[in-house]
């Protein structure tokens, strides 16, 4: 017998550290914990995943049903808001303005709406098992980001058969407009999806919300006419900027100016607040879930 | 190397009513009539009860007082107790997935929680998808499951149906998927809830050697379990829980013979002094309930091949009625199981006189099946016209422990027995040389 041998498990390279842990009561407000976030990032990714894989394996047009509910609303708007209301902008094509605008905002309200019922909707795992919960309502704030992908891909084709002026700079700071609507979205969806854990009422608001939020939304009309200073107060409004820039480059309207400055604040006031909000509240969750 | 892998000091944990027991939401409507409530009435909120357990308000229940231990890396840890003892709120906090109210936990080492199997399996992703989200909910890194794989495909017994969608599985296939899972985690301080009474036999026996297995790799494991041969033959240590605090650490035999010896508790037993409280009317009153074995002592524990006794005391308070005391025998279902009447010839069909009577009445052993047993006493009086003077339901209960000896109905079978009742019965079987058909 050797008694020489270490029969200890070979653990993993990155695990070599003794983790502590400590656990006591939380008062009040308490930190975010991003570093623990990070530690979970890869069950964020696998959250994600499921919510995109499950929603195309159970529908039965899949994929096309992420096409087929924005192009039927934009040929509805065209005619309503575009032939008999004429809220469009002069000298640009109503079909392809209202689509730049109807696309990142079908991102936002399908991630907050989301994002509000996402806590409830994983109760089983929240009695079960510990993570940071942030992760629940971030996973499914990014699961939308597939449809609306596909419904980029058509926006971008319908710009070639219309006389647009899509513009460069605009293109470059495309991203950053769909990080600004999705950053809104999960921050709204933060507020909503903690109190939706204590008042369950929060779930028939949330539809309701997001209809208004739409017709405050420069989407099917253009705020391109208004006078300051309600054109840069409309960027209160963080789906105002989207919307704005969004067309800015790809329609080649107006820059939205300091108006997105508004927007970005906002958004991320909105974020901050309702992250340490929903910490705040994450301790009760499991108990009252 | 730190010499404590765990350690839980002052924990307590405190739940509103029904908090934890059932959805505890509010609709804003509720709330915005309390704080009218409380406008109009100015009653001052109740403070945070700072450790004066004994005091706790009518709203407020702990399901754990001040629990504290240490365990040691490599320990193997059973946690025992009735329902409701706290046992799974202590594994909670444990588990971070609820904060104690009031005490603090250190543990040592990385964590791994397995409080059922299949938590996040989906139905609409196939076996191979199903491993990896469970493995990443599971704290698993993608390296690790990748790593793993073939090992826990293996384990499941379902390498056939891996890239089929788990809506298509068996309950066992589904449970051995998931279960396979969850033993190929290796966490230093392993947290398991009663998870091995899932699958056929055969799969159990496997589940229970992977435990075993894994309490001899020099991991840390505390295990909760109602099942007392999984618990002696899994762990050298175990803690003992009632009403939310340690009333027992020791050695595992010795703590399971006591806790199955001692009766422990209140249910097995209950009393009324005060005869406003107890159960009846002017004429009877139910005085106590209990649960016996036949050399008298109280139990809530009986083995399934010892007859048990099931006793009330009464008092007749009003003379000349004739009454009929009986048993409603219900299990953890709520399925009836009988009914027993006292037929006890010396007071039957005949008018009490006032004073104070016990009746027992004894279920054989061999009878009823594995399981909880739930006991509610009655008395009813049918002439000259129908009283029920009392019935509490499920007064007292206790538990059907099967015994390991192979002495019972149950023969050699290892796997999980339907039926509510288990009668020992004889067999007989003939045996002739000739033929199958004359």
């Amino acid at each position: 017998m050797t008694d020489i041998v270490n029969q200890k498990l070979i653990p993993d390279p990155d695990l070599q550290d003794i983790q502590h842990t400590h656990i006591e009561p939380s008062q009040g407000w308490v930190a975010l914990q991003l570093k623990e976030l990070w530690r979970f990032r890869e069950l964020l990714y696998y959250l994600t995943w499921r919510d995109i894989k499950v929603r195309y394996k159970q529908t039965i047009l899949g994929v096309l049903w992420a096409i087929i509910q924005p192009v039927v609303s934009m040929v509805i708007f065209n005619l309503i808001f575009g032939r008999v209301a004429r809220l469009g902008p002069e000298g640009i094509p109503y079909a392809p303005w209202n689509f730049a605008g109807l696309v990142p905002w079908l991102l936002f309200a399908g991630s907050l709406s989301a994002t509000a019922g996402s806590l409830v909707g994983s109760s089983h795992l929240i009695t079960k098992v510990y993570f940071p919960r942030l992760v629940i309502p971030i996973s499914s704030t990014l699961s939308g980001v597939v449809d609306f992908g596909i419904q980029l891909l058509i926006l971008f084709g319908m710009l070639f058969f219309f006389p647009v002026q899509p513009t460069l700079t605009g293109m470059l700071l495309l991203p950053g407009f769909v990080l600004l609507a999705l950053i809104t979205a999960l921050g709204v969806g933060l507020w909503l999806s903690a109190l939706n854990v204590q008042y369950r009422d929060i779930r028939y608001i949330v539809p309701f919300l997001v209809q208004i939020w739409f017709y405050a939304t420069p989407i099917v009309y253009t705020s391109q006419k208004l006078e300051e200073p309600w054109r840069t107060l409309i960027g209160l409004n963080p789906m105002a900027g989207v919307t704005e820039g969004f067309r800015w480059a790809l329609i080649g309207t107006d820059p939205p100016g300091t108006m997105i400055f508004i927007s970005v604040a906002v958004s991320v006031l909105i974020l901050v607040t309702g992250a340490f909000y929903f910490r705040r509240m994450e301790k009760n969750f499991a108990d009252v879930i | 190397m730190s010499d404590i892998a765990i350690r839980a000091q002052g924990v307590s944990k405190r739940y509103r009513i029904g908090q934890g027991l059932r959805p505890h939401y509010k609709t804003m409507r509720d709330q915005i009539a309390q704080v009218f409530t409380r406008l109009v009435k100015r009653r001052s909120q109740p403070g945070l009860l700072e450790g004066g357990y004994a005091s706790t308000g009518d709203d407020t229940i702990w399901a754990l007082r001040d629990v504290s231990f240490e365990i040691k890396p490599g320990e193997v840890v059973g946690i025992i107790g009735r329902n409701g003892a706290g046992k799974s709120t202590l594994l909670k906090v444990l588990t971070r997935i609820t904060e104690p109210t009031l005490g603090s936990v250190d543990l040592y080492g990385r964590v791994g929680s397995l409080l059922e199997v299949g938590t996040g399996f989906h139905k609409e992703l196939t076996g191979r998808e199903n491993i990896y989200l469970n493995g990443a909910i599971l704290g698993m890194r993608r390296t690790e499951i990748d790593r793993k794989f073939d090992e826990i495909v293996e384990f499941s017994e379902i390498s056939k149906f891996i890239d089929t969608p788990v809506k298509f599985y068996s309950s066992g296939m589904y449970v051995r998927l998931a279960f396979a899972v969850a033993a190929h985690l290796e966490p230093e301080i392993l947290l398991v809830d009663e998870v091995l009474s899932v699958g056929d036999a055969g799969f159990q026996k496997k589940s229970l050697n992977k435990m075993e297995e894994v309490g001899k790799q020099g991991r840390t494991v505390i295990f909760v379990s109602h099942h007392m041969p999984s618990v002696t033959r899994l762990c050298e240590r175990v803690i003992l829980m009632n009403e939310g605090q340690i009333i027992q650490d020791g050695s595992s035999e010795k703590v399971v013979s006591d806790y199955l010896s001692s009766g422990l508790g209140i249910t097995a037993e209950r009393c009324w002094n005060n005869r406003d409280d107890a159960p009846g009317n002017d004429i009877v009153c139910l005085r106590a309930v209990r649960i016996k074995t036949a050399d008298g002592k109280i139990t809530d524990t009986i083995d399934i091949r010892q007859a048990v006794g099931l006793e009330m005391e009464y008092d007749v308070l009003i003379p000349n009625y004739v009454l009929y005391p009986h048993f409603n025998i219900r299990n953890e279902e709520g399925i009836s199981l009988f009914v027993s009447i006292d037929t006890d010839p010396e007071w039957r069909r005949k008018p009490r006189p006032t004073g104070h009577y016990t009746s027992i009445t004894w279920i054989p052993g061999n009878l009823l099946a594995e399981g909880t047993v739930l006991v509610g006493p009655a008395i009813r009086t049918e002439e000259p016209h129908r009283i029920l003077h009392f019935f509490e339901r499920d007064a007292v209960a206790f538990h059907v422990i099967e015994s390991p000896e192979g002495d019972t109905a149950r023969a050699e079978y290892p796997g999980r027995l339907p039926g509510v009742v288990r009668p020992l019965l004889e067999w007989e079987t003939h045996y002739s040389s000739n033929g199958r058909y004359p």
